[in-house]
């Protein structure tokens, strides 16, 4: 699927976008504190990132978006709960059925859980505590708009930092997810192990991310915008940044 | 039933914190008798915290100026030059006593303050470091008063979204009944951007914004609070209650309208509420303000000028805006959610005054306040020299047990378990973290690097007050030059005992006489800073701990700094063979024998190894660590953490304990990949350096001439320091 299948020239509701422009929105709502990082990461990756606040109706006619991290509302009543009911969570619905790409990083992974575009729900880490630490999450996809330039079976050295990050779903909820081949990532080992010494906060069958059935919905835990650079701890989290920005 | 605007009397300036000579000093200056809430004005401004009474003279003798100060003290931080138009704004603070009452919410409210000193004056936060103190593990409440501590920061600073990158934790029976938590934050702003805490231009207007104010942290654990109410309430905890969702709104809400250019001049609601802030304001500005505390946004009920003057509710601002900007700000204000009213106008006259419900609250003088606090010539008695001590005979020791003691102690190990608790990266600009010796963090946008590290060994500052806190700038210059960053400004909290104790006041004397001595032979100059006094319970005081914070640069970052073996590297020891073994780690928790002699700082030979460890740093030629704590085979031990051993070798001659583990002095160990060798050895040209063997294998392998000394395996010495702090996890 391309850009161009996706969204049919003069669209009424969404505005032109300007010749060649790759523009991603960034939503931005009141505590979210990894939108700069995430507009950085896709400037990075050759993109334009706009920043659209969370009350906008639509997402500027871009045709990517990404739900950063933070404590969106401060995540007073449950991580992801309050920001799922943002006005801007509209347009990236209507932007997720079109067909559009979204990718939900940390507190965007469980908006995505709260609105249903992706199953399960977070619980606090088994530790219950915060947990920011470097790991290791093997691709078990690399099919759809975003994991197209990983490898199945590739190890990412990417960091987490969360104290909600416990994926859990009923045991049919998982059975159906691992039949449609909805992991996308998974702690393991260095050497690309999956097994509980892996799993850093519990998530059930180390689900690090998610993918939908149509591949254009994912969302993850560690945050990929913070791994786009050798100096600054690789850049392991380039390739998803750059299939976002390419199908905007 | 006294209210807010009875007359005061000599007893409730007492019960205030006031002496006598205070009471009378003030009743002077006014001409008249004050009334009760002038008095608790008076005795917030005038407090130890506000005005450094005691330490304001002793002060004087830090260097402050220098090419790249751009701000020195007395600002809400201070701010060095970066170069290329940026600078970096810093400062540190101490949040003790809350602390030790509610560690979790004192912790937070350190963090929420001290990110609030550096964003007021347009700086955006881009790290915070912290220095921990506490007593041992096994002391009453003690472990409940870590994890408190640690959840606190972490939960503050991680939803602000400002990565935590650095710090230092130790542990001390001193500390028994005061904790220390220094928390520090630097940030970085365009030089033309930035803000005062200024309140200029008679006719602006004042404008309140954030956090509704309450009656939490109305300061004056002495003092009843029902006695100044109107109405019956109960006595409110004296402990802030921090909100970091709101703070994350203030500093995007007041950084947007610092960059519209919108705001005269700001500053932060501190310690002393909107009374310090107003005042010190004015002051700067040689103006004056007129107040309508009517309009003051509340969370309870019937807040007297009292309480509303001296509430310490958390996350409010104050601001000074022109009279035509106003529906600007105030929408801004309004799209954060944030409240934002319109409380006052400065004017010409040199005096705050208030009004509520239309009638007078009070009147004050602002150079009375600010500029004429007073400042005490307090007597202090100079540390006694201690005792010469005859160290035992130190040799044909198990020295491997010895390491493994070490490094299972808390203050020792890794430290993991508490930094995995913050969120280190958020920013995406974190070169170097926590377990780097300082931490390297990019301006955003560029290849500048800012790197910062806070530093005390708070034994040897008790065992010398001036050579300890020399030593403490020595070290923090030690550590900048590990991640490749020249000093450029630093920042202290200094924690001591009572003021009124001459011996306490000696060694606070001898402390800032040593950190002077010490910044001006490094060329550091002081531009920020905070002293907390009156840290001992029931007459037993903490160690003397004068908290270095100190700010380097990395023009241009090309490498991220290692710490860690790889393999074949070849290391070298740059610097002497021996350390010194008074005062170090090895005597303090091996051979439970807390005696110095702390040495001074050889100041040509420090610059000259820093200078040389930069350089070749900065070219990625070497990964370096400074040989402090635990000397250097706690050093070695570190450099394993990547899972790389080493075989080291020294020859026949030198004293096992002195190498192993004698500390001080201008001593790197330096990991060097087999084909940067010679550069190396060239570079270090003049300079003591010896090779020591080479990164290989999974074991931990020390001799001298031959002879085992130390032999882990690396997976070991991994566990062992996680044993001391691993009961956090």
């Amino acid at each position: 699927m391309t850009a161009g299948v996706r969204r049919g020239e003069g669209e009424p509701t969404m505005p032109v976008r300007p010749a060649g422009g790759r523009r991603v929105a960034v939503v931005v709502f009141p505590g979210s504190n990894c939108d700069r990082d995430a507009m950085a990461a896709v400037q990075r990756a050759g993109g334009e990132a706009v920043p659209v606040w969370h009350q906008s109706e639509d997402l500027a006619g871009c045709g990517a978006a990404i739900l950063p991290g933070g404590f969106s509302y401060g995540d007073y009543l449950r991580a992801g709960a309050m920001a799922a009911h943002s006005p801007v969570m509209r347009a990236v619905r209507r932007l997720a059925v079109e067909g559009g790409a979204i990718l939900g990083i940390c507190n965007g992974f469980q908006m995505l859980l709260e609105v249903g575009l992706l199953p399960g729900a977070m619980l606090p880490n088994r530790s219950l505590r915060f947990i920011c630490r470097e790991v290791y999450v093997r691709v078990e996809r690399n099919d759809g708009l975003l994991l197209r330039h990983l490898a199945r079976g590739q190890v990412l050295r990417l960091p987490i930092a969360h104290k909600e990050g416990n994926w859990y779903a009923p045991a049919e909820v998982v059975q159906r997810v691992e039949r449609e081949g909805g992991v996308a990532f998974r702690y393991c080992s260095p050497a690309g192990q999956v097994g509980p010494e892996a799993n850093p906060n519990g998530a059930l069958a180390n689900v690090a991310g998610l993918v939908n059935r149509e591949g254009n919905v994912l969302g993850l835990m560690p945050h990929p915008e913070r791994r786009v650079h050798t100096l600054l701890g690789g850049e392991d989290g380039l390739p998803l940044i750059r299939a976002l920005v390419e199908v905007a | 039933m006294i209210t807010w605007d009875a007359p005061a009397t000599a007893e409730i300036a007492r019960e205030h914190g006031l002496t006598l000579e205070e009471w009378e000093r003030i009743l002077e200056v006014l001409g008249r008798t004050p009334n009760v809430t002038e008095v608790g004005i008076f005795a917030a401004l005038w407090s130890e915290h506000c005005s450094y009474k005691s330490s304001k003279l002793h002060l004087r003798r830090f260097p402050t100026r220098g090419p790249r100060v751009v701000q020195g003290p007395g600002e809400n931080a201070g701010i060095v030059s970066l170069g290329d138009g940026w600078v970096a704004v810093f400062k540190m603070e101490s949040h003790n006593h809350p602390s030790f009452i509610e560690p979790y919410q004192g912790a937070a409210t350190g963090v929420g303050g001290i990110l609030r000193d550096v964003f007021t004056m347009g700086a955006r936060p881009i790290m915070s470091l912290d220095s921990l103190r506490f007593g041992e593990l096994d002391a009453p409440r003690m472990r409940h008063l870590v994890d408190g501590v640690v959840r606190g920061i972490g939960d503050y600073g991680n939803c602000v979204g400002v990565p935590t990158v650095g710090g230092e934790v130790d542990f001390h029976p001193a500390y028994n009944g005061n904790i220390l938590v220094n928390a520090m934050c630097v940030g970085v702003a365009r030089q033309e951007k930035i803000f005062y805490g200024r309140a200029s231009g008679p006719g602006n207007r004042v404008i309140y914004l954030g956090s509704k104010t309450g009656r939490d942290g109305i300061h004056g654990a002495t003092m009843a609070s029902d006695v100044f109410d109107e109405g019956a309430t109960a006595r409110r905890p004296t402990v802030q209650v921090g909100d970091p969702f709101t703070e994350k709104l203030l500093i995007e809400c007041c950084l947007e309208l610092m960059d519209a250019g919108l705001v005269v001049g700001i500053q932060d609601m501190g310690a002393a509420g909107l009374s310090s802030s107003a005042f010190e304001m004015a002051a700067r500005a040689g103006c004056g303000l007129e107040l309508d505390l009517s309009r003051v946004p509340v969370r309870a009920e019937g807040m007297t000028p009292y309480e509303l003057m001296l509430s310490e509710s958390q996350e409010r601002m104050l601001m000074v805006v022109e009279p035509r900007q106003v529906p600007k700000v105030l929408a801004v204000c309004a799209r954060w959610g944030l409240d934002g009213v319109e409380i006052g106008r400065v004017i010409r006259d040199g005096e705050v005054r208030a009004t509520f419900r239309g009638r007078p609250a009070f009147r004050l003088p602002v150079k009375a306040l600010v500029d004429d606090a007073p400042v005490y010539d307090r007597p202090w008695v100079p540390p006694a020299p201690a005792p010469p001590v005859t160290l035992p005979h130190l040799v044909g020791r198990d020295w491997s047990a010895d390491l493994r003691r070490l490094l299972s102690r808390p203050q020792m190990g890794c430290a993991r378990f508490i930094w995995e608790q913050y969120d280190q990266s958020v920013g995406a600009a974190t070169v170097a973290g926590p377990g780097s010796d300082a931490a390297l963090v990019l301006v955003p946008g560029t290849r500048i690097g800012v790197a910062a590290t806070t530093d005390c060994n708070a034994l040897a500052c008790w065992l010398d007050p001036r050579r300890g806190a020399a030593q403490a700038v020595a070290e923090a210059v030690r550590n900048l030059a590990c991640v490749g960053a020249e000093p450029i400004g630093l920042t202290d909290c200094l924690n001591f005992g009572s003021p009124e104790n001459p011996q306490a006041m000696g060694q606070l004397v001898a402390a800032i006489d040593g950190m002077a001595a010490a910044c001006r032979a490094f060329d550091v100059p002081v531009v920020s800073g905070n002293v907390s006094l009156y840290n001992e319970t029931s007459g037993q005081a903490i160690l003397p701990t004068p908290t270095v914070g100190m700010v380097g640069l990395v023009p241009e970052v090309r490498h991220a700094p290692r710490a860690r073996f790889a393999d074949a590297d070849v290391l070298f020891l740059l610097g002497p063979l021996e350390g010194e073994l008074g005062a170090s780690r090895y005597l303090q928790l091996v051979l439970d024998m807390q005696v110095g002699p702390v040495p001074d700082v050889d100041y040509a030979a420090e610059r000259a190894a820093a200078s040389v460890v930069r350089h070749l740093v900065r070219l990625g030629l070497v990964a370096a660590r400074d040989i402090s704590d635990g000397g250097l085979a706690v050093a070695a031990a570190e450099m394993t953490a990547g899972g790389v051993g080493a075989v080291l070798e020294f020859p026949a001659g030198a004293s096992e304990a002195r190498v192993l583990f004698g500390e001080w002095g201008p001593r790197y160990l330096l990991a060097v990949p087999p084909a940067w060798e010679e550069a190396v050895v060239r570079a270090a040209e003049g300079l003591q350096l010896t090779r020591l063997g080479v990164a290989v294998g999974e074991r931990l392998l020390i001799r001298r001439a031959g002879e085992t000394l130390i032999d882990e395996s690396v997976s070991e010495i991994a566990a062992l320091r996680e044993v001391g702090l691993g009961w956090l996890a």
